[in-house]
């Protein structure tokens, strides 16, 4: 029987379902879109960018990836919920908070 | 071969558990279970084993200890009483929710108020419901032989399970006892083998999800069914035990039912006083009979139904009160369990009796055959709910 | 090794993506960053009280941790890492298990300061080698927005509302920092999220590396119950410690220590008037619960400096 997390659908049965609802994977929590909250979406401005990072440590969403080169990358806008505080912490204003037209 | 030894009940207890040596205790002193913890930290602090003792702020807390030890993948036990068990109540049913086999000795206690450190079954009781399986003795032996098959059952069905005995009667009196050999202990109880657990290997795990109502009710009918299937493997369990011993035990102990036209039903210690009034009155060549109830989780609805379908009458002996109205823990479920299997023919009471340690003598029980004699000959049972020798 | 933060960013983040806190929350922050303080080759065990932090991130099927996690109720995240802990000491020493682990523990104000302060008393006391974290959004927040001991002093709550008599929380936050260090373990520290996140991540990093029980408490500002707009959190939290509200130190094995001292200490007006629940307190006639508030922070700052000069 499948103690997969992702076999674990609203149709799951009771001779199926983990014993106590335990999960035996890290980290099912990754399909889980929680980037459609967002009323604002934080840009990003390459130009203004320096690299300084003090964005990335602020994310509560683990939205601003930072590679194996210490760069950080383009926003991970499946997780990102908007909050602004990237924006906010940014001493540079490379990044702005604009309306999210879905 | 066996060992003769003396050992009051708690001792009786401690011994199995110096015999198994789980990997963790989490326990807190209350009375009358205090000696269990008070042994076994000797065992610990002496170097008979190797448990890890962890001596906890209060029994919630160690209740705790035991859910986060056991899902991390360690065998793990406590011990308490009374209020000492409903104030870990709410961690019971994490337990058994979890599906964590944890085994916890309870020496049976009334609970506050009036506080009152004697003996009934009013703390088990409010916590029967919790989802665990329960054994209960009538003999420091069968609290010892039902420790020793506690963790092959509860780890069969990933249930925790309870083992229950009378605070003081038993936990306190020294009787004879016959105890198995460590190693062939060792060899019963086998290893602790789960399948998943906090600390496996390359498995990180989750425990203690929070569930929706799309989820709910499919975790918790999944619980029901290992309660259900617990009954065959406390049967099959106790039937290796009997190899091994040749000391059997089933759900229930029938004591001269065949042909029982009277019969009381009834749980612990009392059920050796009952037995010795069954005998007096049979040597009277009365026609009654006793069955004791030894699982109250999972409850052998089916046995006793079958046990009483030809019996006149019956009384049903509660050590506590459900303070519905109209009966105790045990008549309630008892009187569900002769409906539920269609034998309604015999007539039921219900006695409330033995509160907060009040003494049960042999006479006490000949009292109930007596009322049972007259409500078989008049075919009216008059008041269901009745306190047995209440001061009026 | 002294802290960089592209070397710190560049570890793995052990808490997931796909958690449902609320957007611009502190606690996730917190949590993430406590995490990345562990040896990436060292394996953990993960606890949470009952909280907004539980529910978020493990509602079934989808647990957001990478590492081992347990819940068990609001009030026993302390005993039941507790069991976890010891669980880890057992199978180790019968030779069950190999991989080094470090066992966290995060709480809410409410699973910490109040209904969990037991069994956090009891872990630290018995002296388990565990961090406990506090995530302290000063309420109780997951039910919305009630009053704990965390609270502070007029703070405007569901349960302590300004009202026309009683204007918010009568009490004083209670200093549970100080209660952990009197309980004689190894390390405690306060801290918030500032700057390049140094303080909360050297803490960190000594907490969960420091044998035996370690208490960590972190402001983690919740935008929703505190009454500012999300995007504020590190200007709120560099407030709080600029005013002193929120003092930044450890204490370490009894030894208090600052760890920033502010150049010029900023009125607590600062502070307060960035937050809808202080609101009440700067309508005219009510300048004396900010002075009383000032008064406070002031005395507890001189507590706290005598205790570092020791």
């Amino acid at each position: 029987m499948s103690h997969l997390a992702k076999d674990m659908t609203p149709e799951v049965t009771w001779r199926e379902i983990t014993p106590g609802c335990n999960i035996f994977e890290a980290a099912t929590s990754t399909v889980v879109e929680t980037g459609d909250w967002r009323s604002m979406k934080p840009v990003i401005d390459w130009d203004k960018c320096k690299q300084c990072l003090l964005c990335a440590p602020v994310c509560p969403d683990m939205s601003i990836p930072v590679g194996a080169d210490g760069k950080r990358g383009e926003f991970d806008y499946f997780f990102c919920k908007g909050c602004g505080i990237c924006a906010n912490a940014c001493p540079f204003d490379a990044i702005t908070m604009v309306k999210d037209e879905k | 071969m066996g060992i003769r030894e003396r050992l009051s009940g708690n001792e009786a207890i401690a011994f199995a558990m110096k015999q198994i040596n789980p990997d963790v205790m989490g326990a807190f002193p209350i009375t009358p279970s205090t000696e269990i913890p008070q042994y076994f930290s000797t065992y610990v602090d002496n170097g008979e084993v190797d448990t890890e003792f962890i001596a906890v702020e209060s029994e919630h807390s160690a209740m705790s200890t035991c859910i986060g030890a056991q899902a991390a993948g360690a065998r793990s036990i406590s011990a308490t009483s009374s209020c000492g068990l409903i104030y870990m109540a709410e961690m019971l049913y994490v337990a058994a929710s979890d599906r964590l086999p944890i085994t916890l000795a309870v020496s049976c206690r009334a609970l506050s108020g009036p506080i009152n450190i004697n003996n009934d079954h009013s703390d088990i009781m409010s916590v029967r419901d919790a989802g665990w399986i329960m054994l209960y003795a009538e003999t420091n032996q069968e609290a010892y032989d039902n420790y020793l098959q506690a963790m092959r059952i509860g780890e069969a069905v990933q249930l925790p399970i309870m083992i229950c005995q009378d605070g003081f009667i038993t936990s306190h009196a020294i009787e004879n006892i016959e105890l198995v050999e460590t190693d062939q202990v060792k060899a019963f109880v086998g290893e602790y083998k789960p399948e998943h657990y906090l600390l496996k290997k390359d498995e990180p795990m989750a425990v203690g999800a929070y569930a929706t109502p799309v989820y709910y009710i499919e975790a918790k009918r999944q619980q029901a069914q290992a309660m259900m299937d617990a009954k065959d493997v406390i049967k099959q369990v106790a039937a290796e035990f009997a190899e091994m011993t040749g000391r059997s035990y089933g759900l229930i102990e029938e004591f001269m039912m065949e042909d029982a036209d009277e019969a009381v039903v009834i749980i612990g210690s009392s059920a050796g006083t009952a037995k010795e009034a069954v005998r007096q009155l049979r040597a009277q060549g009365k026609k009654v009979g006793l069955i004791k109830i030894r699982s109250i989780r999972p409850f052998p609805a089916e046995e006793i139904a079958q046990a009483l379908k030809n019996v006149k009458s019956f009384a049903v002996m509660d050590k506590a009160d459900s303070f519905n109205g109209h009966c105790g823990p045990m008549g309630a479920e008892v009187a569900a369990a002769m409906y539920a299997n269609k034998v309604t023919e015999p007539k039921m009471i219900n006695y409330i009796y033995g509160l907060g340690g009040r003494d049960v003598r042999v006479e006490s029980i000949q009292h109930v055959f007596a009322e049972l004699e007259k409500i078989t000959a008049s075919g009216e049972t008059g008041e269901t709910y009745r306190y047995l020798e209440v001061r009026e | 090794m002294a802290y960089n933060l592209k070397e710190n960013l560049m570890k793995e983040d052990r808490l997931a993506g796909g958690h449902r806190m609320c957007a611009g929350c502190g606690s996730p922050i917190a949590v993430r960053t406590i995490l990345r303080a562990l040896n990436p080759e060292d394996k953990a065990v993960v606890c949470s009280a009952t909280s907004c932090l539980e529910v978020s991130t493990f509602m079934y099927p989808y647990t957001a941790w990478k590492d081992s996690f347990i819940h068990n109720a609001f009030e026993n995240a302390g005993a039941t890492m507790s069991g976890v802990e010891t669980a880890y000491k057992a199978l180790k020493k019968r030779g069950k298990i190999d991989d080094t682990y470090k066992f966290i523990a995060f709480g809410g104000d409410g699973g910490t300061y109040d209904i969990g302060f037991q069994s956090l008393s009891g872990a630290m006391e018995r002296g388990h080698d565990m961090v406990y974290v506090c995530y302290d959004n000063e309420a109780y927040m997951n039910t919305g927005i009630q009053r704990s001991s965390s609270t502070p002093h007029f703070a405007d709550t569901t349960t302590t509302p300004a009202g026309t008599v009683i204007p918010g929380k009568l009490q004083q936050k209670k200093n549970l920092t100080k209660i952990m260090v009197a309980h004689g373990v190894p390390y405690v520290a306060q801290t918030t999220f500032v700057g390049n996140f140094k303080d909360i991540s050297e803490k960190a990093h000594k907490a969960i590396y420091t044998p035996g029980a370690a208490f960590l408490n972190v402001m983690a500002p919740c935008p929703r119950g505190w009454r500012y707009p999300s995007e504020q959190l590190m200007e709120v939290t560099k407030k709080a410690v600029e005013t002193c509200v929120w003092p930044l130190y450890e204490v370490i094995e009894g030894k208090y220590q600052l760890s920033y001292t502010p150049k010029n200490k900023l009125p607590v007006e600062e502070y307060l008037k960035m937050q809808g629940r202080f609101a009440h307190m700067f309508k005219p006639g009510n300048e004396w619960m900010i002075e009383q508030v000032q008064q406070e922070v002031d005395r507890n700052w001189e507590e706290l400096q005598k205790l570092c000069s020791l």
